[in-house]
């Protein structure tokens, strides 16, 4: 009798070009393909994760080969051919598929080394596989400890602790310039994506309002909706310049929108207060001489390269601790892993059972080595019938297939009931 | 025993500055809470030394150049402390160590010995002029640290080079909160040891106010001080340009407290 397998089976940005990946992004939510999933009898438990950057399929199965194929037909195999498949989707078994997980969850195999998002929503995905009730014992304790990974890697090393993308960069810097960012107020002008990913952070940052200009009002009617923010036209800039504190600026317009000239009388209005310019788009929509104004503050694309790549080099030497804790959590699951197969647990029960036999007769007959060798032996012969007789219905429990128990169920309650796994498993009588 | 306690309340100020400062570099956690802690110890032993001085010489002790540059850095403290009650800014504690153990040295090394007090200084007055005068000094020190790190924070972000402080220096927003705090104890208290020290003027030598170079320094430095309140209050001025000018007016507290001693002649010499 063996334990199921652990099985990984996903695409994610390192192998796999973006292109390749749209057709595998699950746009429509989880809900349909784990309905799909669920229709594989091969499978036992199983869960799925899909971002922008990765699309990811674990389970635990019998027939590790079978149920691959079954799962990547379902999943893959309507959108790329069989031999796409083979050279993109990367598959790890056990061990191995524990170490991926445990990677992703720590955001080191992010793109962006150390960012926390990826945490977020391997939980959001959890949610949703044990909604429908798809994982079980195995992928439940699995999950439970990739997060504690993250989270111990969160705090024993300071991989998340730097400004890991252009919008948390971003968003650092206006925490080092406002404080608290709380009640403060955004403009978005443009409404390209990277301008809505900073203002998400912002969002999530507590910000109090998000106000979108844009040229078709349409457009900035639909982004505002998003945050419950509102809409104004561009020819409201300058007016609204006097209400908020950061502006993120993303437009397509070709030249600048806003000169140090417009700038500097707003200061005076605003009776100083701070103002956080953040420029992303190309070519410049912002004077840079912006910058040199008292208490305003003017960043662009390029500046913020420059603070995310600052930080690469120290994130890296910290990925390397985080490697360490990995394995280290690896290691420690594959020996929770190994004690979910019933061989060991069959052992070291009868083992246990055995050896309180061994010691009741010891305590009534004497020592075993000072007897002589016959009756030594017709002891022994008893101490084996006995152990055999005691353990036999564990043993039977465990090895009868249920419908409603599974192994890992079973073997579980085996090891609490004997106390298999505390040390005082000697208290038993 | 007012010696022995300011000895060893010097080097226990030495050892907290040095904790704050491997703290400041380092940023262990654990470090701060030790620097902390002797900063308190030793902040305790600088009262004791105090009042021990007070009861040795029967008067006031903030009359020797010594006694007053020790009061100084003692109610430096107290501004620190009292602001540490109220809210953490990051890191102050390294900056406000460091000046505090200046003026310990540097009042290690003036004359210690207690001398009679001249007629003209027992006075009620004393302790009620000075003491205030002292802690106005106290606060604008600290606001002159805030700008300090205002300013060095400041040029990170708009250079947006990124080196020594960025990390470890808080926002903006807070040195200039902190800023903002201390000019308003601050200047009330500076202006207040101005219409006492001028009571008591009027008291001791007849006159309210008689020009001494003390005095006129000190109007300097209020002037210099309510020009950067007014303009803070009035139109607005944050950040940068309140910083400067609260570090141009504390180097005129300065010296108001050294230079108008040393190199000026007048009324309000320390006792020597």
């Amino acid at each position: 009798m063996s334990r199921d397998a652990i099985v990984l089976l996903g695409v994610n940005h390192k192998t796999t070009p973006l292109a390749v990946r749209e057709k595998l992004a699950l746009s429509a939510g989880y809900d349909e393909p784990l309905q799909a999933l669920g229709q594989l009898d091969e499978l036992r438990e199983y869960y799925l994760l899909s971002t922008c950057n990765r699309v990811e399929v674990l389970f635990t199965c019998r027939d590790v080969e079978q149920a691959q194929q079954r799962v990547l037909d379902v999943m893959f195999g309507r959108a790329i051919t069989a031999s796409e498949l083979e050279q993109y989707v990367y598959r790890h078994v056990n061990v191995d598929a524990v170490e991926h997980l445990f990677l992703v969850a720590a955001s080191l195999d992010s793109m962006i080394v150390g960012e926390a998002q990826i945490l977020g929503q391997l939980k959001e995905a959890y949610r949703h596989a044990t909604k429908v009730g798809s994982s079980g014992f195995i992928l439940n304790k699995l999950l439970h400890k990739s997060f504690s990974v993250a989270k111990r890697v969160r705090t024993e090393t300071r991989i998340g602790a730097h400004a890991v993308s252009i919008s948390y960069a971003a968003v650092e810097l206006a925490r080092k310039i406002f404080g608290e960012l709380a009640g403060k107020k955004v403009l978005l002008v443009g409404a390209g994506e990277m301008a809505e990913l900073a203002a998400e952070h912002l969002v999530r940052q507590g910000v109090a309002e998000v106000v979108v200009a844009n040229r078709t009002l349409q457009r900035a009617v639909n982004l505002a909706r998003c945050y419950n923010g509102r809409a104004v036209s561009l020819e409201e800039l300058l007016d609204q310049l006097q209400q908020v504190d950061i502006i993120i600026s993303s437009t397509g317009a070709s030249g600048l929108i806003l000169q140090k000239e417009d700038v500097r009388p707003v200061m005076r209005d605003r009776r100083n207060r701070p103002l956080f310019f953040i420029d992303i788009a190309v070519p410049r929509d912002l004077d840079p001489a912006i910058n040199d104004l008292d208490n305003v503050f003017l960043y662009d694309i390029d500046d913020l390269h420059n603070v995310v790549e600052m930080n690469k080099s120290e994130r890296d030497k910290e990925a390397v601790k985080a490697q360490r804790i990995i394995d280290e959590e690896k290691l420690k699951f594959g020996k929770w892993l190994a004690n979910m197969e019933s061989t060991p647990t069959i052992v070291q029960l009868r083992a246990m059972v055995e050896q309180q036999v061994r010691s009741e007769v010891e305590k009534t007959m004497g020592r075993f080595d000072t007897m002589d060798e016959q009756q030594r032996q017709g002891l022994e012969k008893m101490v084996a019938a006995i152990t055999g007789k005691v353990v036999f219905p564990a043993l039977h429990y465990l090895k009868t297939d249920r419908h409603c128990t599974g192994l890992p169920e079973r073997i579980k309650a085996i090891r609490e009931l004997y106390l298999l796994d505390t040390s005082s498993g000697e208290r038993e009588e | 025993m007012s010696f022995l306690l300011f000895q060893t309340c010097v080097v226990v100020y030495l050892l907290a500055t040095a904790a704050y400062l491997v703290f400041f570099l380092t940023q262990k956690n654990s470090l701060r809470q030790t620097g902390r802690a002797i900063f308190l110890i030793a902040f305790g032993l600088h009262s004791a030394n105090l009042v021990a001085r007070a009861i040795e010489t029967g008067h006031t002790p903030i009359t020797s150049h010594h006694e007053t540059i020790s009061f100084f850095a003692w109610s430096l403290g107290c501004c620190y402390l009292s602001f540490r009650w109220r809210y953490a800014v990051k890191n102050l504690g390294a900056f406000v160590s460091l000046l505090v153990l200046a003026l310990m040295l540097i009042a290690a090394f003036s004359s210690r010995s207690m001398l009679p007090l001249p007629p003209a200084l027992q006075s009620l007055w004393l302790p009620v002029h000075a003491s205030i005068t002292l802690f106005a000094d106290g606060f604008l020190a600290l606001s002159c640290i805030g700008s300090i790190m205002y300013l060095l924070q400041e040029r990170e972000i708009k250079k947006k080079r990124f080196g020594l402080f960025y990390s470890r220096l808080p926002s903006l927003e807070t040195l200039d909160k902190l800023n903002h705090h201390c000019l308003s104890m601050g200047f009330p208290l500076f202006t207040l040891g101005l219409i006492t020290g001028s009571l008591w003027a009027k008291q001791a030598w007849g006159a309210y106010w008689q020009w001494d170079p003390k005095e006129t320094w000190s109007l300097i430095t209020w002037f210099l001080y309510a020009a950067a309140v007014h303009q803070r209050f009035t139109v607005g001025w944050r950040g940068r340009r309140v910083a400067i000018l609260s570090i141009v007016a504390f180097l005129s507290v300065l010296f108001t407290l050294w230079g108008v001693s040393f190199l000026l002649e007048g009324v309000h010499t320390y006792v020597s």
